[in-house]
């Protein structure tokens, strides 16, 4: 089986800045992981990796099978990304938007329709412009235009944020359809309590890297969660340096302050 | 590529039309610079009738950058930029499908232009194919030209002053070729206003290979 993310040792940089500064990770098909951690970890740069918006410099780097340190464009229409902005267009319609993110990513647009009744836009929000929706509607957008679009890989950054309960049990609902379905989900979120209950694994993100799973963890919340990395993947050869291992970066020319802070923590 | 064009070309336009920016702020803008060179030159018409090509052209140069900084500032708000990336849309067709909204804008704002210079200058409009045809190729340079350097300061955070500075120095031919064509076709030339059509049909030419080939690299870039 084609793993929906496979990245050793990828190093990726913003601006010159080693934002992924050697991060590993393992995500398979119909699996949801879950990403923890501070302010500025590196979750949300991994997620934007993982949608082939950052160039890999170094390491590799693997989603849905397409190899990113050689294309970073085919993988994005089987990926659906919805971050921390919603990539809405303030003078389309809320129906508009969705079908034009359908449409551009070559979906089905009989999909629409179905996708706005999932998420409570059929009605009058319909033809209203995103301009005039609160912060809570615009994501119900972004999230009706996933669901239209039905990619082989989530990810969602802060998806709870904004909207109420009613709709962050739906958003969890179609999370665990999607995954039913055979979609990856792979989730940045600081609500851990709700995001925990959907993941499959919780993994931790500081300065750039995943840390390797900590043995005492899921023990020690009792939840079952499985705290860490994935079991080592027979075909990654001995040599691939593991998540932890801050010398990746420096491997690749960069010595930031940021990846001795990782090494001092891991 | 093309069905991409389309996709993207419907999209700004459909923008457009909602957000009336080109109607409402626009055309009445370039209207008012038509108005303000009246005051400065000349009130009796004499020298504006003479100068009215260059003074239509340079008036759609101040318009192109503000349909080529719309264009672009609809993609920067609330991350449609990455929306547009993660749509997988080829490249090639997203340059071609914001040129051409940005040149049906032009061609808009330069038929008003013309009424304009008509009713304020009082210009008689001859040579209706050459003038016409100049229209046409220096608008799809302007769009072309207009689209490449608009995504090449889309990621900058200074981009609405940058954008006329790199643009303005570069559409130098498509003012001297339009206003020389112009010019020969009302009448106030006796140049050969076809070579310069060519001029610009040339320089549209090299723009629009240009943004097919260097749009991928410049959208990831911004």
């Amino acid at each position: 089986m084609v793993a929906a993310v496979r990245l050793r040792s990828a190093v990726a940089l913003l601006g010159g800045f080693p934002v992924l500064a050697g991060a590993s990770l393992d995500v398979r098909p119909g699996e949801v992981v879950l990403l923890q951690g501070a302010n500025g970890a590196g979750k949300t740069s991994l997620l934007r990796t993982c949608a082939g918006l950052l160039p890999i410099v170094s390491g590799r780097a693997e989603v849905l099978g397409c190899d990113l340190t050689v294309d970073r464009r085919s993988v994005r229409r089987r990926v659906g990304l919805m971050g921390h902005a919603t990539a809405l267009y303030d003078d389309l319609t809320v129906e508009d938007n969705v079908r034009f993110a359908v449409r551009a990513a070559g979906g089905a647009v009989s999909a629409i329709d179905p996708a706005l009744a999932r998420l409570g836009l059929d009605g009058r929000l319909r033809s209203v412009h995103v301009a005039r929706l609160s912060a809570g509607q615009r994501r119900r957008t972004a999230l009706a235009a996933l669901v239209a679009r039905q990619p082989e890989l989530w990810l969602l950054d802060e998806p709870h944020a904004g909207l109420d309960a009613e709709h962050r049990d739906l958003l969890d609902d179609i999370i665990r359809q999607a995954v039913a379905g055979g979609a990856a989900v792979l989730m940045a979120s600081h609500e851990r309590d709700r995001a925990s209950a959907l993941a499959d694994r919780v993994l931790t993100v500081a300065g750039g890297l995943v840390l390797p799973p900590d043995p005492g963890a899921a023990a020690a919340t009792g939840t079952g969660i499985e705290t860490g990395a994935p079991d080592a993947t027979p075909d990654v050869p001995s040599t691939d340096r593991g998540a932890s291992d801050p010398g990746a970066a420096r491997g690749a020319g960069i010595s930031h302050p940021h990846v001795l802070e990782v090494s001092h923590v891991a | 590529m093309w069905r991409d064009a389309v996709l993207i070309a419907g999209k700004d336009l459909k923008i457009e039309l909602r957000s009336r920016v080109a109607t409402n702020q626009v055309a009445p803008f370039a209207i008012i610079v038509l108005v303000l060179f009246g005051f400065a030159l000349d009130p009796d018409r004499t020298i504006l009738q003479t100068a009215a090509p260059g003074l239509f052209w340079v008036a759609v140069l101040f318009c192109t950058l503000l349909a080529v900084q719309r264009s672009f500032a609809v993609e920067a708000a609330d991350g449609a930029g990455d929306g547009l990336r993660m749509s997988g849309l080829d490249p090639a067709g997203i340059f071609l499908g914001k040129a051409a909204a940005i040149a049906l804008e032009l061609i808009g704002l330069e038929a008003l232009l013309a009424l304009g210079i008509v009713f304020l200058y009082g210009v008689a409009l001859t040579g209706a194919a050459l003038l016409f045809a100049t229209a046409a190729a220096a608008t799809v340079g302007l769009a072309a030209c207009g689209t490449v350097y608009g995504v090449l300061a889309a990621g900058l955070r200074v981009r609405e002053t940058l954008l006329p500075l790199l643009i303005l120095p570069v559409v130098a031919p498509v003012l001297i070729g339009a206003t020389q064509a112009w010019e020969a076709a009302l009448g106030t030339s006796t140049d050969n206003g076809w070579k310069w059509v060519t001029l610009l049909g040339v320089f549209g030419v090299v723009y629009v290979t240009l943004g097919v080939l260097a749009f991928g690299t410049l959208l990831e870039e911004a």
